[in-house]
């Protein structure tokens, strides 16, 4: 056992504390090369990760950088160093903290670089960065450790697999290099400890004591949820009195529309001025941040947010944590709650609030996975080739390379393990050249080759654009919404640009809590006024995000096979027998689908509990039949349960929509042209480096010409259907669909066991499917049939109406397509 | 060929569902704004590599139209290449394929603000050419009758039953006519920006491209 040394044992004794066993082992194994550590929040995690390194700086007092620690936020590197700064300076350490992320002033960066501090905090994103400087392996030199804080958040997306080439990188400027991983509790910690050591290292899992199960239940309330919607306002006083019994709550919701439309809420019914602040991702930094330092100082009581406010953060005496809506991820869900109450040993307290009757059906069934100990997640595949791509320009902006060192340094990152050399090629020929069947301008190509066998840049200045393009995080397009100049000119946040654009002068919205008016588009900038309605008339923003699994499909229709429902409410009880009496509930083995009129369309709903994957693919061969036996579909969206499908046509007869001969015939072309694959393509052709990120600035000066990535996907499906991009395109999406053989066979094991329901209006069932986010347009005749029905009637009307929408008095929901 | 009917200071033309505009009276095919060779001139200034299709794309759907309408006389409304350096590397095939697309009829090229000298391509070039009532210019001049142009890229978007549907369009009023760009790389200009809403005429309208040519008033 390594003892603490005393100045450290005293530091303890003067808080009270005493070292934790699992700190004792990670000091233990200071010397491992790669230690993954499961510990709950608050459960000394951070100070785990660090104490090696501060017991060897304390000991041995050094110039230099000496621990990277990286986390997937910018606000939790400011408020590790704040924690960290704490021991270090009460015990005297001779440790200089340093974070360094977007919002670091160049200034700074620069000096980092030249001059770095002992322990620097950072991004994978920022890493990224420092690794594609030429100057790299004299910043890192001597590097000893990296910490990988809240891993497990990092591991689900590319943005993990970007750093772990940065750490393969890192591991050969310095071959020492430690890695630790620490993290939250996660449903298979083998995996994430496979990713973070060096492949094929050992990695040995440590495990802290969890502490004792969170506290988590559903909020009863007097009145009814509805039957659809997200908003939870009938929860506003249960909420408000929760609030007023606890010290601080944190209220979380799905989406950033929702925690904007419950603030307001909130707010109008606040009457006794509690203070309640809202925090989400679309808001101005300076608004971010006054939240931020009013809740360290414990003055707000509660605050509406999203997961912007989620990991790790340690914001003092949080007591009770609110979800609003049924958790969409329960692993997730039980990572929040982590979060409240961050004393080690006490249990968190988190209250679920459905926001309509299907949520309040999966509370109960989330709630029982989470006594049965089963977190959800998916299975994360193989590294995706797009963000080697990056990662190959990356490397190049550094400076020449060798090609065979590169392959060598990617194949020790355990997801890379079995990337084939002739992969790797094709990634480095897209890389130089584009990667095209036909060589039409070789003469510009990107990468060259060097006499001495190595590649550079063709063009030195291209590394500064490799730079800016630096990251795997999908940013849609946003426009920064300000108040007009008369009217003070403040910054209130972003707003989508597909949003933006749906607006007219007049329109109002809300954002930061205030309702605003839409007064026009100003040199990319929303220009808004405020104002006094009750009611914004648009009522949402930022609505296309993809909701994560549950996967609790199988409890919920093990639920539904029951005479009555004694466990839930009476009111979601009754809603059930409702949807018994006016249709049926979905049964194993055979498929319940509803077909009505809503909204202007006709609807149709299978209900084929086959995991929102599978309900996906579902609708993706749906929609083909369907165009083909031109029944003009317009759309779908899919849920773990469900596939929602709109269109133009009345659907009568669905059998022949499962005909397997006919989905078989001319699917691939279906798949290439949809838009599923269109969105991957945007995503990994963003990564790859093929489109320049859209920065404010670049489009602001109108330098950078902007090309629509669907454009150039239908013309390389045209022209060049073998071209890696396509591939990488086809790869990626086929992470978020499943097999068709294991549709195909769905459709022949329930084969005629279909329940086809005709109905004059939407089923208490079906009626939550229509605020789903994800909703996947179908371009084909529908869209000419509603072109000319349009222009038809404007042109009846043109004379007296421009092309102004009609008045609604109620909010209308923008969701697209 | 599905196409929309309308007069245009006393011409009877028609508006192609590609973008094109055809004038049967003097078997006219106009075209606006091809930017050929875009992805060269990308990659050239900006390391960029785009799909290198786009010239051929164009092409393709341009030999399409002079096959359906056997126009005798093309007008490139300017901006034909993306550059006078583009189009001098215009690869042979490419060059060969123009050429025999100019054979048996004539074939103008007005000039455009990014191609704004002469080719090295037969044809003639013009600054501007008038025909009959019309005049053929890229850029539309603050005071026209009769006047056929491009440059802008106009495209105008409707809702109908909770979708946008956006289209290249062709703009009109009883003054002037401005052209979608035909090219495969080419962005466009919404209607409703201001800079088409001060040019256009309160009771413009607007014909959205695509299988079904469609005439709405300019949604603004």
């Amino acid at each position: 056992m390594t003892a603490l040394p005393q100045m450290f044992h005293d530091w303890f004794a003067t808080k009270g504390w005493s070292i934790h066993p699992h700190q004792q082992q990670m000091l233990d194994r200071a010397n491992a090369p790669a230690l993954l550590l499961i510990a709950p929040t608050g459960g000394g995690k951070t100070l785990a990760g660090f104490l090696p390194t501060l017991v060897d700086l304390a000991e041995a007092p050094r110039d230099g950088l000496h621990t990277l620690y990286i986390s997937p936020l910018k606000a939790l590197a400011a408020d590790i160093k704040r924690n960290l700064t704490t021991p270090v300076s009460e015990m005297g350490l001779p440790i200089r903290i340093e974070d360094r992320t977007g919002d670091t002033p160049a200034s700074r960066k620069r000096r980092q670089r030249a001059d770095p501090p002992h322990i620097l905090l950072t991004t994978p994103e920022s890493l990224a960065l420092l690794t594609s400087y030429e100057d790299a392996p004299r910043t890192f030199k001597g590097l000893k450790r990296v910490v990988v804080d809240e891993i497990h958040a990092l591991a689900e997306s590319k943005r993990g697999d970007q750093l772990m080439l940065a750490l393969g990188r890192l591991q050969r400027l310095c071959p020492d290099l430690r890695r630790v991983g620490l993290s939250a509790t996660v449903e298979d910690p083998d995996a994430i400890a496979q990713q973070l050591a060096r492949h094929p290292d050992p990695c040995e899992i440590l495990l802290a004591d969890p502490g004792p199960a969170p506290d988590i239940s559903m909020l009863t309330t007097d009145e009814a949820p509805p039957w659809s919607g997200g908003g939870a306002a009938y929860a506003i006083p249960a909420v408000l009195d929760q609030i007023r019994q606890h010290k601080t709550t944190l209220i979380f919701h799905n989406t950033r529309a929702q925690a904007e439309i419950f603030f307001h809420n909130l707010w109008l019914a606040n009457d006794d001025g509690l203070p309640v602040g809202i925090h989400h991702g679309s808001l101005d930094r300076q608004q971010r941040e006054r939240v931020e330092g009013a809740m360290v100082r414990g003055e707000l009581r509660a605050i509406v947010c999203t997961g912007s406010l989620d990991l790790g953060i340690d914001w003092g005496d949080v007591d009770l944590v609110i979800q609003i809506g049924a958790p969409k991820n329960v692993k997730r869900l039980v990572q929040r709650i982590g979060r409240a109450n961050h004393r080690y040993n006490a249990p968190s307290k988190a209250l679920l609030v459905p926001a309509n009757r299907f949520e309040v059906v999966e509370c109960v069934a989330a709630l029982e996975a989470v006594r049965a100990g089963a977190l959800d997640g998916d299975p994360r595949g193989r590294g995706p080739r797009d963000v080697l791509c990056q990662h190959i320009l990356i490397t190049a902006a550094a400076g020449p390379f060798d090609t065979d060192a590169l392959y060598a340094e990617v194949i020790t990152v355990g997801a890379y393990a079995r990337l084939t050399r002739a992969e790797f090629d094709a990634c480095l020929d897209f890389c130089a050249t584009g990667g095209y069947a036909l060589r039409a301008y070789d003469q510009w190509q990107r990468l060259l080759q060097r006499p001495d066998g190595r590649w550079q840049l063709r063009d030195p200045r291209a590394a500064q654009q490799i730079r800016m393009n630096i990251g795997t995080i999908q940013d849609t397009d946003t426009l920064k919404v300000r108040l007009k100049r008369n009217s003070g000119g403040k910054p209130l946040g972003e707003v989508e640009e597909g949003f933006a654009a749906s607006l007219t002068p007049g329109d109002t919205f809300l954002i930061g809590g205030q309702i605003v008016r839409y007064e026009g588009l100003r040199e990319m900038t929303v220009e808004v006024s405020r104002n006094a309605a009750k009611k914004p008339k648009v009522a949402t923003f930022l609505g296309t995000k993809f909701a994560t699994s549950t996967q609790l499909s199988a409890r919920v229709i093990e639920m539904f096979q029951q005479e009555s429902w004694p466990e839930l409410p009476a009111h979601t009880a009754d809603w059930l027998h409702l949807q018994r009496e006016v249709s049926q509930l979905p049964e194993p083995g055979r498929l319940l689908i509803e077909s009505f009129p809503h909204d202007g369309r006709e609807q149709t709903v299978i209900y084929g509990f086959a995991g929102r994957n599978g309900q996906q693919t579902l609708g993706l061969l749906l929609t083909k039949r369907m165009e083909e036996m031109k029944l003009n579909p317009m759309g779908f969206v899919a849920t773990d349960y469900a596939t929602l499908i709109w269109g133009l046509t009345r659907v009568d007869n669905p059998a022949p929509l499962f005909d397997l001969d006919a989905l078989q015939d001319g699917l691939e072309t279906w798949l290439a042209g949809n838009a599923v694959m269109k969105r991957t393509f945007r995503a990994s052709a963003t990564i790859a480096g093929l489109i320049q990120r859209n920065t404010p600035s670049a489009r602001k000066t109108g330098r950078q010409a902007t090309f629509s990535s669907d454009i150039l996907y239908d013309t390389l499906q045209k022209y060049d259907p073998g071209h890696l991009l396509l591939d990488i395109t086809r790869e990626e999406a086929l992470r978020g669909l499943v097999d068709f053989g294991r549709i195909e066979e769905m459709a022949q094991r329930v084969g005629n066991r279909i329940d086809h329901i005709t109905l004059d209006r939407v089923t208490p069932l079906a009626a939550p499917l229509f605020l789903e986010m994800g909703r996947v347009p179908v371009k084909g005749a529908a869209e000419e049939k509603l072109l000319a029905e349009e222009a038809a009637r404007l042109m009846e009307t043109s004379g007296l109406a421009n092309i102004t929408p009609e008045p609604a008095s109620k909010p209308r929901w923008r969701v697209g397509y | 060929m599905n196409c929309h009917d309308f007069t245009f200071a006393g011409a009877a033309l028609k508006a192609l569902g590609s973008g094109a505009l055809w004038w049967p009276h003097q078997a006219l095919l106009c075209v606006s704004d091809l930017h050929l060779a875009k992805s060269e001139r990308v990659a050239r200034r900006s390391g960029q590599s785009l799909p290198p299709y786009e010239t051929r794309d164009t092409l393709e759907r341009l030999a399409a139209d002079l096959a359906a309408t056997q126009a005798r006389l093309v007008i490139c409304l300017g901006d034909s290449f993306d550059d006078l350096t583009a189009a001098a590397s215009l690869p042979e095939q490419e060059r060969l394929w123009i050429t025999q697309l100019q054979a048996g009829r004539r074939w103008v090229w007005i000039e455009g603000n990014h191609d704004p000298g002469p080719l090295e391509f037969g044809g003639t070039h013009l600054q501007e050419m008038a025909l009959g009532p019309l005049t053929f210019r890229h850029i539309a001049s603050a005071e026209a009758t009769g006047e056929v142009s491009g440059h802008y890229h106009p495209k105008a978007g409707l809702h109908a039953r909770g979708r946008t549907i956006t289209r290249p369009a062709f703009l009109f009023d009883s003054k002037r006519l401005i052209l979608p760009a035909y090219g495969t790389y080419t962005g466009g200009l919404h209607s409703h920006s201001d800079v088409l809403g001060t040019l256009m005429q309160p009771d413009a309208l607007a014909i959205l491209t695509g299988p079904m040519p469609t005439c709405v008033p300019m949604p603004r």
